[in-house]
């Protein structure tokens, strides 16, 4: 039976990384007693995927982790166990079944993932939001982009869905996934070289001025060539313990 | 919510900032407010090496069950942390609580190799501690050393308030109710240290003086304050079974060396090897119950979430339910996706059965440690395994579809000639050759022999420590005979070999039987930026030698020199159980090249029966 799991990540996990965090959901899945599914072979391990790698020193509302469970477990009962299990900074919010096709994983169906950025304090000039008003009102924000074998240009404007002030920060929803994918950190640096405005500080701004803070990820769930985001969370169901 | 020591900036551009922040499962929290004593217990090495070290989580676990008191852990900041706490001043502290080594009442420091000791000037210094016992004032927390390096403290006795000789299991808590009377009582420093200088176990060396003759050698060594004994008592817990062992280990975020439950099954060694410290240091020899290892392995597993454990011991081989145990581990835990991991045994049909049962024999490799290739050099240092037993050994396990073995040695044993160096490469090539006697068709492609050699340094309290040492020239010019003596094998493609460096092995020699006139040396060095000097990336041997050409120390004093009969040895005031007549005996016998029998097969009356439990009292219950 496979899972989708939701979590938020907080605090001192920020520093550890996502090969880290998985080690150590690992080993909270046992301390929790989750019947979870190994894979065959000598050295079996846990079947555990995640949607999306948290880059270090974010905090997410809205991470996500496939599993599959050789058992079906009650929801609330299994996020109950796992958070008891858990650590400071690793917070489960929901633990659903999801569909049993291959394709549905976190990993392959995600489409976009909403950001909140946040300027680290007195760091920023105090109109900073009017340059990235007229930064965003640009057709075509042409950047370049390091993959690991070259570097090509991308233009970032189509890969920004949505944005909008939130008091003193920015949110954005971005393109993310295998095919596209956007981190919210490339979008600060094409800023700042754009409004090229000197810090208020002695050290230059550099995409570390800024907090990030992931919310939210989606499917596209449209059919036939339209449009439709969904929350991964929201492709699960509840299991109770009723039903088994 | 906790807030870590350093910013995030700090934290987002060191190397694996997880090492600095704490917060680990099962890690201690208490409110500090509500606690009498505040305990650092530090392993001056990084993060992943420290977090490995069973000691320190049995001590951590045993000192947070007392409820006034809580135990937090400390290790070494990485270079590049280094550098930034003191570009800005930055205190070091505790991982748990994130405050200050230095607001503490206790810095505890485990001293598990001799090439950690700048390390621990390094630890001091971030703490903002005054390196020196003397300097210290009330305000600074009480130094207190232990682990093995401790059976000879003399080295580092100048920057230590108080030296544990022994196993940590036995009088800390007297130690820590006589430290609460002396804060309510509102004594001096030296009132402290008086007090814990009458625990037995206990060395406080700034109450005992030394003096040399002209020739560089002791002359006396003795108290100069009425509360220090003479001789200090060596701690051993008697009870291993009912002895406190963590069940809630703190299980590390980023990967640690030892990533597992380790169930240490026994203390002690009743083999008597003529070079190993510990296998003198921990004896008698005493076993675990094994009912209640399976208890222990049942709880740690579920409290930790690891997926693999395993056994620790000198001689796991030498464990007398290990056929129990291990069945058991095998039977509970391997359907549940738990690696069961076996260091340390013997190789034979038994050890071959479980190994194929636990292992993926086409990856493992399997382990010998000859120590030496003659036979007459395994005799001198006591080392019981013969030739017969690794062909054989070998044999079935070719044969079990093993192809991969891997042989310890050491270089530079007493005695040693030219021809027991080359018995090295020719033993391996027995080895390989017992491999291509199995038909071509029954074997799996061509088997890989790693031979690899380490330079061996006399310890104190073994039969060795009257023994010279070589310069790091001459170790090197073995090295090449092994390594030539290698080349002329007909089987030389399936062999490798490998030795260890011969300056570090140097400079362990110093420090493993130096004296008080050696931490000097240690500072200087300290001074000229030595800093993990275990890790080969950032040993630097020529800052060492001007360290000892700064301080006017003779290197070769320490190393080149065969010590008398009845030279006052640094260490002479521990009293280790083994009696110093046993030891020299052994190093008679290992002269004369003459075995002495294990401690099951006969006693030899070395001593620790005065423990008055273990392995000595075996068949006189």
């Amino acid at each position: 039976m496979k899972i989708r799991i939701k979590f938020r990540k907080y605090g001192i996990l920020r520093f550890i990384g996502h090969l880290d965090v998985m080690r150590c959901f690992q080993k909270i899945m046992r301390r929790a007693e989750i019947p979870i599914a190994f894979t065959g072979g000598f050295s079996p391990h846990m079947i555990m995927s995640f949607a999306s790698p948290l880059g270090i020193g974010l905090e997410s509302d809205g991470e996500y982790m496939d599993i599959e469970i050789s058992e079906p477990v009650d929801s609330s009962e299994a996020v109950r166990r796992i958070n008891r299990a858990g650590v400071e900074g690793i917070e489960v919010l929901s633990f659903r079944r999801i569909a049993e096709e291959k394709k549905m994983t976190g990993m392959t169906i995600l489409a976009a993932a909403d950001y909140l950025i946040t300027p680290r304090d007195g760091l920023c000039p105090g109109n900073w939001q009017d340059h990235f008003r007229s930064f965003m009102e640009q057709d075509v924000i042409c950047v370049m982009k390091q993959t690991k074998r070259s570097e090509r240009e991308v233009d970032l404007r189509p890969l920004i869905y949505q944005w909008e002030f939130r008091d003193s920060s920015v949110f954005v929803q971005t393109a993310a996934g295998s095919t596209e994918n956007l981190k919210p950190d490339l979008i600060m640096d094409a800023f700042l070289k754009y409004a090229a405005y000197p810090s208020d500080s002695t050290e230059p701004l550099h995409p570390g001025s800024f907090v990030y803070r992931r919310l939210e990820m989606y499917a596209d769930a449209g059919k036939d060539g339209t449009w439709q985001l969904v929350t991964l969370e929201s492709l699960g169901e509840e299991i109770r313990r009723e039903d088994n | 919510m906790r807030k870590p020591a350093l910013n995030d900036e700090i934290l987002l551009n060191i190397e694996k900032p997880a090492r600095y922040i704490g917060g680990e499962i099962n890690s201690v929290m208490k409110e500090k407010e509500k606690v009498d004593i505040r305990f650092a217990m530090c392993f001056p090495d990084v993060y992943e090496i420290g977090m490995s070290h069973l000691g320190i989580q049995i001590l951590y676990d045993m000192l947070n069950r007392r409820e006034d008191t809580w135990c937090e852990r400390v290790y070494s900041p990485w270079l590049d942390l280094d550098k930034v706490m003191r570009d800005r001043n930055i205190p070091l502290f505790a991982l748990e609580s994130q405050d200050p080594v230095r607001e503490f009442d206790f810095l505890g420091i485990t001293i598990q190799f001799e090439m950690c000791y700048t390390n621990i000037l390094q630890i001091l210094d971030l703490s903002q501690i005054p390196l020196h016992a003397r300097n210290r004032t009330k305000d600074d927390p009480i130094v207190i050393g232990g682990g093995p390096c401790a059976y000879n403290p003399e080295p580092l006795a100048e920057f230590f308030d108080i030296f544990y000789i022994g196993e940590g299991e036995t009088v800390y808590n007297e130690l820590l109710d006589s430290y609460k009377e002396w804060k309510k009582a509102g004594g001096s420093r030296t009132d402290f240290l008086r007090q814990a200088a009458q625990i037995e176990g206990l060395y406080v060396p700034q109450f005992y003086d030394v003096t040399y003759h002209e020739d560089g050698t002791i002359a006396s060594f003795a108290p100069i304050d009425s509360a220090a004994p003479g001789k200090i008592r060596k701690q051993a817990v008697m009870n291993v079974t009912d002895a406190p062992y963590p069940m809630k280990p703190v299980v590390p975020f980023i990967k640690a060396t030892q990533d597992r439950v380790v169930l240490e099954i026994q203390r002690g060694c009743i083999r008597g090897c003529r070079f190993c410290q510990a296998g003198m240091i921990y004896r008698p020899t005493r076993e675990r119950d094994v009912e209640k290892l399976k208890e222990y392995a049942r709880a740690m597993l579920k409290n930790t979430g690891h997926e693999e454990i395993s056994l620790s011991s000198l001689s796991s081989s030498d464990y007398s339910s290990l056929n129990e145990l291990v069945t058991f581990l095998i039977d509970e835990f391997k359907d549940k996706g738990i690696n069961i991991s076996l260091p340390s045994l013997r190789i034979d049909a038994f050890s071959l059965d479980v190994m194929s049962k636990v292992q993926d024999i086409r990856k493992s490799s399997l382990t010998f440690a000859p120590e030496a290739g003659s036979q007459r050099m395994r005799n001198v240092i006591n080392k019981g395994l013969t030739e017969d037993d690794i062909l054989t050994g070998a044999g079935q396990a070719f044969e079990g579809g093993w192809t991969k073995v891997k042989l310890y040695f050491m270089l530079g044993l007493p005695t040693e000639t030219e021809e027991d160096m080359k018995e090295i490469a020719r033993l391996s090539e027995r080895v390989a050759r017992r491999y291509y006697e199995i038909p071509k068709e029954q074997r799996h492609g061509k088997c890989q022999i790693t031979a690899s050699s380490s330079f061996f340094v006399p310890k104190p309290f073994t039969p060795f420590q009257w023994a010279s040492m070589y310069t790091a020239d001459e170790y090197n010019r073995r090295a090449h005979i092994v390594n030539d003596e290698f080349r002329e094998q007909l089987n030389r493609k399936s062999l490798k070999y490998n030795w260890h460096d011969a300056q570090v092995t140097v400079l362990e020699g110093v420090m493993a039987r130096g004296d008080r006139r050696i931490a000097p040396v240690i500072e200087e060095a300290y001074r000229l930026g030595c800093l993990f000097d275990s890790w080969t990336e950032t040993f630097r041997n020529d800052l060492w030698m001007k360290a000892f050409e700064n301080t006017g120390v003779d290197l070769s004093f320490y190393n080149q020199r065969e010590r008398g009969k009845d030279e006052v040895f640094p260490w002479d005031f521990i009293d280790i159980g083994v009696s110093r007549s046993f030891l020299y005996k052994e190093w008679e016998r290992a002269l004369s090249e003459t075995v002495t029998p294990n401690c099951r097969e006969k006693c030899s009356g070395c001593g620790a029966a005065g423990f008055g439990g273990g392995v000595c009292y075996e068949d006189k219950n």
